[in-house]
């Protein structure tokens, strides 16, 4: 096993996964915002049917335009600019999550649910859906659901709807060019390992 | 539709590509024997067809799984469920059966770890009071695994153990900086943890001017574009063909060994995926190496008037004795390393660190051991393969935490704060991976479904299989020595603790990948359908070197000892063509 599959094979995706909820399949013919523009895949290593699927879920739209512009206001408030890099919509969070929920049609019932969820709670306190709130109001509903341990339990299912949220917009970010090297990873490139370098070592007493 | 006979004799026929077909492929071809291979995939080449060093955001799905179960990227086409080739189960079994139908078949996407037998294992009854001896010793297969170490090349360290050989190795890679901190803790707990095992070229392997040595980018199980690590297509197969004597027909999916009057295989008989036209090919002899599950299946649909058991299964062993690793295992976050410095660890993409079975003689409520496989470090982030997102535990656990203000906040969040905890966590995580013998039984098995077929007709394989008590009490073990290093490391466990009611953290039967013994080798032809030569019984024609051959596995990884097994019987198949044996 690498790495990544002995995690799997202990469990620990179940950590994450347990608290996601479970979707259907939505009908995608309510989509009314513009496809993304294909982007222009590799096709190296790739079988036909992945070539031709990818295509496939390219040319279809599954937010329409409110949606997206709600995930994209949300995303930027999960993961703002800061002195080290920019935001989830500057790193293109949203259009990983567009494309993520037609890959994995699990996320599409939790996340059209969990924005109409998102905006009714904003009618019902501010009396404008979400992206029509000032930042602080957006903030002060997302602070409600932001931290399950302590949520209020009238506020659980958007709870769960940011849990879900925020692990896409985390995964699209970190996933990013930007985001990748704001984490500082050094590797995938052609090198030479010669174990930690020995001031590491000191320092940590081994 | 048409049935296309050839009029073409081969000398040798082998149904599979992956670690044992290529293998006696390789061997068979530099002899100077006319083989033809029939492999049910596509061809596939490493050099051109790698998805190394691809960056996350090269693909749509960040690495994601949604078409390759260990992600995006894997090399490995195929998975635990193939559209139109389905599997059934019985008596609520749950066996999870991975194919890769490609070029090199599960050599693609598995981790390199290379790990001999020892001679214990081989005489698993006498040593271990539990299942069956192998008709064959330590001694005897000891020189091919001499042979495929300096063939394909292997690190490790010498340690002078004696039930796990040391082999001719090229220098292990050093740890990355997590996996000190699982040394340090499983050594204090009496575990011996010694340098990995694994296909990797850490230095230029001596004679071999084909292969580039390894340039360090953790990436094996997406294939090397340098050959640098053994995948069967690259060190095998495609060495082979350029002997000129091997011939490769990709997309052929192997319905039946054909037999003749006189009970011996004469051919095989395929669909060719590509043109959908019915093939049939005449051999001289089969060697049949299309991975443990699929072997049994194509011997059990192989039936004739000689053989109305099916092929070689007089014996009616075939399809049992299917037994697969056990699996458990523990991992944390370990809160010296949040804000660890940052340089670049990736490594080999096989195994840095090991511990070998440490209680091995020791009183147990079980009767074989695991082998601990040592992991953490700062990976590319990725979405995808067996794992996800490793950032996806930070807001679950950066309530446990305090911040950099010492302070404790609640867990989960936004803003910056959040955004600054993905960045504090980030390769802060090790852990260990448990990977133990189970006993091959007669009632684990797979047999022929005989209500169902796949879409070309040929009637699927359905499985029993149910761990045993050992099996458990050995997961039990498992997650207490995981739990134990946790706690050693000062870790705050990633893994809940399991108890009996779900086996402990066992994992599925299958889910290792190392499922082995449906077409087992023994002294006794009423026994076992395979003589200690990997030679069918009743078909002396007939030659099985996948997995399948495994009288009993061990908690070794079985790759090492498939690939010494059949260079073994591909040279017993030259010396007895020699003879006119066969």
């Amino acid at each position: 096993m690498n790495r990544r599959e002995s995690l799997r094979a202990i469990g620990i995706g179940a950590l994450s996964a347990a608290t996601l909820l479970d979707g259907c399949k939505t009908n995608p013919n309510k989509a009314a915002a513009e496809a993304a523009p294909a982007p222009n895949i590799d096709p190296t290593g790739r079988q036909d049917f992945e070539i031709a699927r990818d295509k496939s879920l390219n040319s279809q739209t599954f937010f329409d335009a409110h949606e997206k512009a709600t995930i994209t206001a949300l995303a930027d408030i999960i993961i703002p600019r800061d002195d080290h890099s920019g935001s989830a919509s500057e790193a293109g969070v949203p259009d990983f999550i567009e494309f993520i929920v037609k890959d994995e049609p699990q996320h599409q019932l939790p996340m059209r649910g969990g924005l109409r969820w998102l905006d009714m709670e904003c009618l019902n306190r501010f009396d404008k859906d979400f992206v029509g709130c000032t930042l602080q109001q957006q903030v002060a509903v997302v602070s409600d659901i932001a931290y399950p341990a302590i949520a209020k339990p009238n506020f659980q299912p958007g709870v769960s709807f940011f849990n879900k949220m925020r692990d896409l917009t985390a995964i699209g970010f970190f996933t990013s060019k930007m985001g990748i090297a704001d984490l500082g990873y050094k590797g995938n490139t052609p090198g030479k390992w010669e174990g930690v370098p020995p001031e590491v070592l000191k320092h940590y007493g081994l | 539709m048409q049935l296309i006979k050839s009029s073409t004799v081969y000398d040798v026929v082998i149904i599979g590509s992956g670690a044992g077909g290529g293998m006696a492929g390789y061997v068979l071809a530099n002899a100077g024997i006319k083989v033809l291979m029939l492999e049910a995939g596509p061809f596939f080449d490493p050099a051109k067809d790698s998805q190394q060093l691809k960056w996350p955001y090269q693909s749509p799905r960040r690495g994601g799984n949604a078409t390759r179960p260990m992600g995006d990227f894997d090399a490995a086409f195929g998975g635990w469920q193939i559209d139109g080739e389905p599997y059934t189960q019985k008596d609520g079994s749950e066996f999870q059966w991975f194919r890769s139908r490609m070029l090199g078949g599960r050599t693609n996407h598995w981790a390199r770890i290379s790990l001999r037998m020892g001679p214990k294992d081989f005489k698993c009854r006498t040593s271990y009071g539990d299942g069956d001896d192998w008709p064959i010793t330590y001694d005897e297969i000891r020189p091919y695994y001499d042979k495929v170490d300096r063939l394909i090349g292997v690190y490790g360290s010498m340690e002078g153990m004696d039930n796990d050989p040391d082999g001719i190795f090229l220098p292990p890679p050093p740890p990355r900086l997590n996996e000190h901190f699982v040394k340090k803790a499983a050594t204090g707990l009496g575990i011996k943890v010694i340098a990995g095992r694994g296909s990797v070229l850490t230095a230029p392997l001596p004679g071999n001017t084909d292969r580039q040595a390894c340039f360090y980018c953790g990436q094996c199980n997406r294939s090397c574009k340098i050959y640098g690590d053994f995948s069967s297509s690259s060190c095998l197969v495609i060495p082979a063909l350029k002997t000129g004597n091997l011939t490769v027909t990709t997309g052929a999916f192997v319905r039946e060994i054909l037999t003749g009057d006189d009970g011996l295989a004469s051919g095989v008989s395929y669909i060719n995926k590509d043109d959908g036209q019915e093939y049939q090919v005449n051999a001289k002899t089969v060697i049949l190496a299309a991975s443990t599950c699929e072997s049994a299946r194509i011997l059990l649909n192989s039936r004739s008037s000689r053989h109305p058991n099916g092929l070689a299964n007089s014996s009616n062993a075939v399809g049992k004795y299917l037994h697969d690793s056990t699996q458990g295992g523990g991992a944390a976050i370990l809160p010296q390393l949040l804000d660890r410095p940052r340089f670049n660890e990736d490594g080999v993409g096989s195994l840095h660190l090991y511990a070998p079975w440490w209680l091995d003689g020791k009183k147990q409520p079980f009767a074989r051991g695991y082998h601990l496989e040592i992991f953490g470090g700062m990976m590319m982030p990725s979405y995808g393969g067996y794992f996800g997102f490793e950032g996806s535990i930070v807001p679950y656990l950066n309530g446990y935490f305090p911040g950099r203000d010492g302070k404790m906040k609640p867990g989960g969040g936004f803003g910056a704060s959040l955004k600054d905890d993905y960045r504090r966590f980030y390769g802060s995580w090790a852990g260990v991976g448990c990977h133990g013998a189970s006993t091959a039984r007669e009632d684990n098995y797979c047999e022929i479904d005989p209500n169902v077929v796949d879409k070309y007709g040929i009637p699927v394989l359905r499985f029993r299989y149910k761990w045993n008590s050992d099996d458990v009490a050995q997961a039990k073990h498992m997650q207490e020595t995981s739990q134990a290093v946790v706690k050693a490391m000062g870790g705050i466990s990633l893994v809940p603790p399991a108890g009996p009611e779900n086996n402990y953290g066992l994992d599925k039967p299958g889910k290792g990948i190392h499922e082995v013994g449906t077409v087992r080798m023994g002294d006794d032809p009423k026994k076992a359908p395979l003589n200690k030569w990997g030679q069918a019984n009743d078909c002396k024609n007939l030659f099985v070197t996948d997995g399948s051959v495994f009288t009993q596995q061990s908690e070794k990884n079985p790759t090492w000892t498939i690939l010494a097994l059949s260079m073994r019987t591909a040279e017993y198949l030259l010396d007895q063509r020699k003879k006119q044996n066969i």
